[in-house]
């Protein structure tokens, strides 16, 4: 059993929703970011969305995309976001960490030269926005030989004829994406979300955890009780990019994992 | 080749949008359906006559189509060597070739009942032409341009603000081109239900790179019937040459000769500075290597950790660190050739088009005349180059003035430094 299916399993015993937090790593440094993500778990974070830097996040909104920049400015690299995974594993050996971004950086390393680094490090599933199951021979199906989850996303446009496509290689969970839009735009609505993930649960046994546009605890909690789970990023991020202290931001998103879990 | 159809040139992509290895679909889920359904839109268009009689009416009496294809005979004369050809797809409405694909696009939006239409310029002219389009038939136009072209393309951004586009200046990245794209992708995925993308080269996600060659594959196939009636029947030219930033005009103009083995086939890219370790340039084949970008694989400019590096030229239209997937194939496959000019070359070339052929060219195609300027002297007489002259040069004069040193405030035109 993947470390991902052990914490759904987990909280469905326990009857509770997800929380998952979205960082950028090395936003803005290395050591800041490290630290943030090393006190994820403590703050109620059930799974870590690693965001990998890239220059051309074109899915993102300016929040996310700024925050790209601060960490390739300072320095990131692929190889220090896989360290930043180990360091974690040092402390925390239960907590899912999936990586978020783009395939370029993945493509430019060689994919399987990527897959044995990202397992040895302690990373469990990925999601990669730009890799629609039309180009699943690329990542997707490699990943999961290699024993990783490869999370999908389903969106507004994805329609009941798609949705079979969409969910065949998907393992982990589903994520689904609550708006016709980047990250950190509009906000998700759960009245329209809500029979947009019974629509997807009708086709699949695999949680449902729905992110974008959603930026507070309340919201959290709304959204995360019409699905498995909530994911909140660029309400996080933005917290980073006004230089607050690390434990103000671990205060904020235990405040949001305490929404999404009173669901 | 020609005579072997299981061996054409011509056939790409598969039925997965690949040229070889380059190419494909790489967006996000929320456009892949509307992706696939422009695909399906597009195919029927393309075998339903009425769609092609009314490009065809369009271009003839619209664009201004066909444009001549012109015997240069004082740069000829000039360069003391090949018989040199100009296609003058300058002289179309809205001064370049971007217009041949904008009609087929804002056609087909209209058959898929899209009433907002988006687009990326970087030098301008694609965005004027989509513009100029949407307003002939009344759609709502909203133009991405990197914050830096908007500054450097003054006049074909008022151009567009005047028939009724917003302009939409790019600030993320160093606001060019690439940023441009990025930002009009965005927009497309959160107003994906009425909105087209009409894209403005041979990149993009499948179908789109396919598409924007077919419609401008008028180009070349101008040429073929023009020479013939200016060279004598069955007369193909020697070379073809065309400019490449995303290349649009060059895949127009190369694509009906790729099965024709004799004709030598030129792209040239833009070196900048010179194609060196400071990327001071926008040659993604002399310069890159293949990796994954705005919805294609292909040629891209980019470092050891697969990051985007902006690219570096003079002219604002080539200024893009990738290149078409179509290109990346028939480079690696060998068929088409691939050089670089630097800024300093094709401003050359600039005043010698003004000089020998009365003809202002935009910067783009002086790329590919300061090409024909290195290998036409060593060709003989009876050789035939054609060049896609693909834009005129009125959006450039100032950035020429200033590299050339005149100040056209003062009145005495020149100020020598």
């Amino acid at each position: 059993m993947s470390r991902i299916d052990a914490k759904f399993a987990k909280l469905k015993a326990e009857g509770k929703k997800a929380f998952v937090a979205y960082v950028m790593a090395g936003d803005p440094d290395y050591d800041t970011s490290l630290e943030i993500v090393k006190g994820l778990p403590a703050a109620g974070v059930d799974v870590i969305e690693l965001g990998m830097p890239f220059t051309d996040p074109m899915a993102d909104g300016p929040t996310i995309q700024l925050a790209g920049q601060r960490a390739l400015e300072g320095g990131q690299t692929l190889d220090k976001t896989l360290q930043m995974v180990r360091e974690l594993r040092k402390t925390d050996q239960e907590t899912p960490v999936v990586m978020m971004g783009y395939y370029n950086p993945i493509y430019s390393r060689g994919v399987d030269t990527f897959l044995a680094q990202a397992q040895e490090a302690g990373i469990d599933g990925l999601i990669v926005v730009d890799l629609p199951p039309e180009e699943d021979e690329e990542l997707c199906i490699p990943a999961q030989k290699a024993g990783l989850n490869f999370i999908r996303l389903a969106t507004p446009t994805t329609d009941d004829k798609r949705l079979p496509k969409v969910l065949q290689n998907t393992s982990g969970f589903v994520y689904y994406v609550s708006i016709t839009g980047i990250t950190g735009a509009a906000e998700a609505q759960a009245g329209d979300v809500g029979p947009e993930v019974a629509r997807i649960k009708s086709q699949t046994d695999l949680p449902v955890i729905v992110g974008f546009g959603i930026k507070t605890p309340e919201a959290a909690e709304q959204i995360a009780s019409v699905a498995d789970g909530a994911v909140v990023g660029s309400a996080i991020v933005k917290l980073v990019q006004e230089k607050r202290p690390v434990p103000d931001i671990l205060a904020y998103v235990k405040s949001l994992a305490d929404g999404a879990h009173r669901a | 080749m020609a005579d072997d159809l299981f061996n054409s040139f011509m056939n790409g992509p598969d039925e997965k949008g690949r040229f070889g290895d380059f190419g494909g679909r790489f967006v996000s889920e929320t456009l892949m359906p509307l992706i696939l359904s422009l695909e399906e839109e597009y195919e029927k268009a393309k075998t339903d006559q009425s769609f092609w009689d009314q490009m065809n009416d369009l271009w003839k009496h619209y664009v201004g189509r066909p444009s001549p294809l012109y015997y240069a005979e004082g740069l000829t004369a000039h360069l003391g060597g090949a018989k040199i050809y100009l296609k003058r797809d300058e002289l179309n409405h809205t001064g370049a070739h971007k217009i041949n694909n904008v009609l087929g696009q804002i056609l087909l939006a209209r058959r898929m009942g899209k009433t907002r239409i988006i687009a990326e310029t970087g030098a301008g002219q694609h965005g004027v032409a989509t513009a100029t389009v949407c307003a002939k038939f009344g759609l709502k136009c909203v133009v991405y341009m990197g914050a830096h072209d908007v500054e450097r393309q003054a006049p074909n951004v008022f151009r567009m603000r005047l028939l009724g586009a917003e302009v939409v200046p790019v600030t993320s990245g160093r606001g060019t081109l690439k940023d441009a794209m990025n930002d009009a992708l965005r927009d497309w995925v959160t107003n994906v239900r009425e909105t087209f993308y009409c894209i403005g080269t041979v990149a993009g996600p499948h179908p789109y790179p396919a598409m924007v060659r077919d419609f401008q594959s008028i180009i070349g196939k101008e040429v073929r019937w023009q020479l013939a009636e200016q060279e004598g029947e069955g007369r193909l030219p020697d070379t073809v040459i065309a400019a490449i930033g995303g290349g649009s005009n060059a895949m127009g103009l190369f694509y009906p000769f790729l099965d024709d083995k004799d004709v030598r086939i030129i792209g040239v890219e833009a070196g900048g500075k010179g194609v060196n370790e400071k990327m001071e340039h926008c040659a993604s084949l002399t310069g890159g290597r293949p990796g994954v970008l705005h919805g294609n694989r292909t040629y891209l400019l980019q470092d050891d950790d697969g990051q985007i590096l902006e690219g570096y030229s003079i002219s604002a239209g080539l200024d893009y660190p990738g290149i078409g997937p179509e290109h990346s194939w028939l480079h690696d496959t060998g068929r088409a050739e691939y050089v670089s000019i630097t800024d300093a070359e094709a401003l050359e070339a600039f005043q010698l088009s003004c000089k020998t052929e009365g003809i202002i060219p935009a910067l783009e195609p002086c790329h590919a005349l300061a090409h024909v300027t290195k290998i036409a002297p060593d060709l003989p007489a009876d050789h035939i180059i054609v060049m896609n002259m693909c834009g005129r040069g009125d959006k450039d004069i100032f950035t020429v003035a200033r590299h050339l040193g005149f100040d056209m405030s003062g009145p005495e035109g020149r100020v020598f430094e």
